[in-house]
């Protein structure tokens, strides 16, 4: 097996809770973000492929991960809006953890179909900063933006689940 | 006020669905699938992924196979329900009639170009190391071939079988000892009675009198000659002195 495949295989199994709870986060329900969470490691072993292996090695895995899975939503929900309502997940799921006993899974779902019907840009700054709980400068090297911008996309997504958009102007 | 970012962060505790990470190597043929055939060779275990079949043995139980692979592959390995068309294919390969495609990635070139080599040899026909070794452009390396034989992941598949030692002894095999070999040679119609009395004697080549040509023993050209016509040859020189030439075919020397 090569060296490549390898360091491939572990980062697939170190972040793959992560990158699909973003995933999930960004897309707004489950079938979605297993599409989106695979393209986004196949990008990854893609790119590494053409890589050296001092770049391999060197690579912030996680802050490269994210913004990988951050174009790639980009790249598909352009022109398409995501799905609102989940049928009830049918899909193969982990046995419910301690996480689910406090917000089970019906309500994780709800929570992540109305941070899907976030503005994009709101909705990646929300995402990445109070989901993957990223810092400001993480956020803002994720999404090419100022960390003035995220802060500023941060606060209006927040305000806006938060059911208190009246007022807020989009300028 | 702070229970929307509570939640938020709850909402990034979700783990990845089962399978999920199998499912990504799978895509990108990282993966190898493994079932359970019924073959002429009875049981075997085999394992495939994009690439083609990736490896083969016969075990006992399936965790004893799934050891064997994660030492001797070490990709992940998903058991599936043994697909139909694959099954057929299988047994077209080990019947000689169809070839199938190989994944080799993970070894040694040198070993690579063993087992391709080996794959060339037909049905019926056997050949020693060193022809192997000679044939891949590395003449010397004959007790390296033989390592590379023994660690063939693909028995059965790979005709490692076919390669035996220059005396006539029929050697070792990774895919179930000498009388495996010997067992599968035979169903492959290889006379190993008269292989290895030519062998006792010393004969390594088969010439035909009438084409003054020798040949491996097993060769399939002057299969249908007379027997009258047969002469047997110490060695190269012995053969070449008496004015015969190496068989194109099977190369028992450089032509």
């Amino acid at each position: 097996m090569e060296a490549t495949d390898r360091v491939f295989e572990q980062l697939v199994l170190d972040h793959q809770d992560r990158i699909y709870a973003l995933a999930l986060a960004l897309t707004g329900n489950r079938h979605d973000a297993e599409d989106v969470a695979q393209d986004t490691f196949i990008r990854a072993y893609k790119a590494m492929s053409t890589y050296p292996p001092e770049r391999i090695r060197d690579l912030k895995q996680r802050a490269w991960l994210h913004r990988i899975a951050v174009n790639v939503v980009r790249n598909r929900v352009r022109g398409v809006r995501p799905r609102l309502v989940e049928l009830n997940g049918s899909e193969p799921d982990h046995a419910t953890g301690p996480e689910e006993d406090v917000l089970r899974k019906s309500e994780i779902d709800e929570l992540a179909s109305r941070v899907a019907c976030l503005p994009a840009k709101y909705r990646e700054a929300v995402v990445l900063r109070h989901v993957q709980d990223l810092s400001y400068a993480e956020v803002a090297e994720a999404l090419g933006q100022p960390v003035g911008t995220v802060k500023a996309n941060v606060h209006r997504g927040l305000k806006i689940l938060r059911g208190e958009n009246n007022g807020d102007r989009d300028d | 006020m702070a229970t929307v970012t509570t939640d938020l962060r709850r909402l990034g505790e979700v783990k990845a669905p089962a399978g999920f990470a199998d499912r990504v190597m799978a895509q990108l043929g990282m993966t190898d699938s493994y079932a359970l055939f019924g073959t002429v060779l009875g049981p075997v275990f085999v394992a495939w992924n994009r690439r083609g079949v990736s490896a083969a043995m016969r075990c006992e139980t399936a965790a004893e196979f799934e050891n064997w692979f994660h030492e001797n592959v070490g990709r992940l390995l998903v058991r599936v329900e043994p697909p139909a068309d694959l099954s057929a294919r299988i047994n077209a390969q080990l019947a000689g009639t169809k070839r199938l495609q190989f994944d080799l990635r993970g070894l040694s070139p040198f070993a690579q170009d063993v087992l391709r080599k080996t794959l060339q040899i037909p049905r019926g026909q056997v050949r020693p190391y060193g022809w192997v070794a000679r044939e891949i452009g590395h003449p010397a390396a004959v007790r390296a071939v033989g390592t590379a034989l023994a660690h063939n992941p693909i028995p059965y598949f790979i005709p490692c079988h076919r390669v035996i030692r220059g005396d006539g002894v029929i050697g070792n095999y990774s895919g179930g000892g000498p009388e495996a070999k010997k067992s599968i040679l035979t169903m492959e119609g290889v006379e190993l009675p008269r292989l290895q009395k030519l062998a006792q004697s010393g004969l390594r080549y088969e010439g035909v009198k009438s084409t003054r040509i020798f040949c491996f023993p097993t060769c399939y050209h002057g299969r249908h000659a007379n027997p009258a016509n047969f002469v047997y040859f110490h060695d190269e020189a012995e053969a070449r002195l008496a004015g015969y030439r190496p068989c194109k075919d099977c190369r028992p020397a450089v032509a």
